[in-house]
């Protein structure tokens, strides 16, 4: 009597775990669309109303331009858009630089001087940025550098440099040793290997990092804030103190178009990385370079 | 000689400035901003003295373990979907998460403000539907920040436990299979203990960064998810106490410092048990 409810309850039991086995898969796929739509909503939101008529947020009274067309004659906001424009770009060339010339480096030296050169380049993703943003903040004002564009291109290039030097480590790692050999082999002298045939081989892992740089910091906002003074706004510091008067069109115009800009560098970027790519390894280059960035980035 | 320019360029603006604050929090505060050179050991103790700093460290690393927490069980499936249901879609799909992730952080957080507002869409369609009266009042909340949390994080969870789940040898699980394990016991038993590599890093991940946040609760939350960050950021911008503000980030660096530590700890445990297994 007893052994046989038991049993009947273990049958029970099992069928109701069948039950929720059967609704397993429909309910992993439900929950994968709803956090997709998740991910997106809010932005497509931004993106639809900042083409809305209507100066409320919640109704849409039809499509409009005219957002745009007042953010494009704002002057602080231009002006923002060419410092933003200008760090970018500085600092992607630096950055770009020093981390392509590091990657190669650390190739070339002994392990005790890698190490503490891996030190350095994670310790600049690990600490966090608003730590790193006081910490030069109090620096540059304690050695009197003036606060301006120059600090936040030096600042931003800090990490940068290890985002970059992390990106075309990766492909040099995976690179054939024997091309640079040969070209020694056929009488190369070591400028000429460098010039010839390691920067074209990394060309694409080098293209990419520098537009990942670009792209954190047209976007950065917490180190810029601390370092950037009070002469110099970049796009996110600009839409920031905007954000203070509530929400308003002309944010949502201006979210877009940074939504644009780094959206097109980020698949440029990974287009390059495709078409001289070789398959799986980029795009699992490209991922960790999405993850360090990211990472650093949400700090 | 490759390395010297980043190397000059780290010691420099990074080694150095990490230097200053490591010396400032051992200072004492000017007046109006700018700092005294006279030592000063009370600082660190400042910190302990006063309640609302040592909770506004509580807060931040609930915050950080909630939100780590949170975006496991929201990304865990989703990164099981990838690795095994996605077939040739696999690209597609992780592709298009990394898309939002590349939008301006501060437009993603942004987009919520919007979203959440109470005159925002939100609260227009559930008043059109009858399901809510008054406002939403869901912004500048702990869980508005929570929520803008898992919002940004989550891709850095994905992504590492998709890498372990792919790697993660089906056979097992039908082995289990064929020996009577439901399929409750076989995740628990097979899945759950070979993917906590992926598990740890993605939490490694998300912590961190997490426990330096700034920008979410500067625009989604209140008073009560105040963090570190925070704190940190108005002692240079409103309080002007340098010295104090030195020994927050000193204190900041320090506990993710031991996290960093108790990780490694774990995931050499982690994968001596694989190997076990």
């Amino acid at each position: 009597m007893a052994a046989s409810t038991l049993a009947a309850k273990a049958a029970g039991r099992s069928a109701a775990l069948d039950r929720a086995g059967e609704l397993f898969e429909p309910a992993l796929r439900v929950w994968t669309g709803v956090v997709f739509a998740f991910l997106f909503l809010p932005i497509v939101l931004v993106v639809i109303f900042s083409f809305n008529a209507s100066r409320l947020v919640e109704v849409w009274t039809g499509f409009s331009l005219k957002w745009y067309g007042t953010a494009w004659t704002d002057p602080s906001i231009l002006d923002a858009l060419r410092t933003s424009l200008i760090v970018a770009v500085a600092n992607a060339i630096l950055a770009t630089i020093f981390g392509t010339l590091a990657a190669i480096g650390m190739q070339r030296v002994g392990h005790r001087v890698r190490t503490a050169f891996e030190l350095m380049v994670y310790g600049t993703i690990v600490t966090p940025e608003i730590v790193i943003a006081i910490a030069s903040l109090l620096f540059f004002v304690t050695i009197n550098f003036d606060l301006g564009i120059p600090t936040i291109v030096i600042t931003h290039v800090v990490y940068n440099t290890s985002i970059v030097a992390l990106i075309v480590r990766a492909r040099l790692i995976g690179m054939d040793r024997a091309l640079d050999e040969a070209a020694a082999d056929l009488g190369a002298t070591p400028i000429q290997t460098l010039r010839r045939i390691t920067i074209p081989l990394l060309y694409p892992a080098i293209l990419a990092g520098a537009l990942l740089a670009f792209t954190f910091s047209f976007d950065d906002f917490v180190l810029t804030f601390f370092v950037s003074g009070a002469t110099s706004t970049t796009l996110p510091l600009r839409i920031f103190s905007m954000l203070r008067f509530g929400v308003s069109p002309v944010v949502n115009a201006v979210a877009t178009v940074m939504l644009v800009v780094t959206l097109t560098s980020i698949f440029t970027a990974s287009l390059i990385v495709r078409r001289h790519g070789r398959g799986e390894g980029e795009a699992g280059l490209l991922l960790a370079a999405a993850r360090s960035a990211a990472q650093r980035r949400a700090a | 000689m490759l390395l010297a320019p980043a190397a000059v360029w780290y010691v420099a603006f990074f080694v150095a400035p990490l230097g200053f604050i490591l010396v400032f929090s051992f200072l004492t505060s000017a007046d109006y901003g700018g700092i005294d050179y006279k030592f000063n050991l009370g600082n660190y103790p400042q910190l302990l003295k006063a309640p609302i700093y040592l909770r506004i460290f509580l807060n931040t690393i609930g915050m950080a373990f909630t939100g780590t927490a949170l975006c496991l069980v929201v990304g865990f499936p989703l990164a099981y979907f990838l690795a095994t249901r996605a077939g040739r879609w696999k690209n597609v799909f992780l592709i298009m998460l990394i898309v939002p992730f590349w939008t301006s952080f501060l437009t993603r957080t942004y987009a919520w403000l919007i979203l959440l507002s109470d005159s925002g869409p939100l609260a227009h369609v559930l008043r059109q539907a009858h399901l809510l009266q008054g406002d939403l009042g869901f912004l500048y909340t702990y869980k508005a920040v929570l929520m803008g949390v898992v919002y940004n994080y989550l891709p850095l969870m994905v992504f590492p436990l998709y890498v372990s789940l792919e790697r993660l040898d089906k056979r097992l699980l039908e082995a289990a299979k064929d020996l009577g394990a439901g399929r409750l016991r076989a995740f628990w038993r097979i899945t759950v203990p070979l993917t906590m590599p992926g598990i740890l890093t993605g939490c490694l991940l998300v912590f961190i960064p997490l426990t330096g946040e700034y920008v979410i609760p500067a625009i989604l939350g209140g008073a009560k998810s105040y963090m570190i960050g925070n704190l940190i950021g108005d002692e240079f911008v409103s309080a002007h106490d340098w010295a104090f503000g030195s020994a927050l980030g000193m204190a900041v660096i320090v506990l993710l410092m031991v996290l960093i530590a108790i990780y490694f700890r774990l995931a050499r445990r982690a994968t001596s048990a694989e190997m076990s297994l």
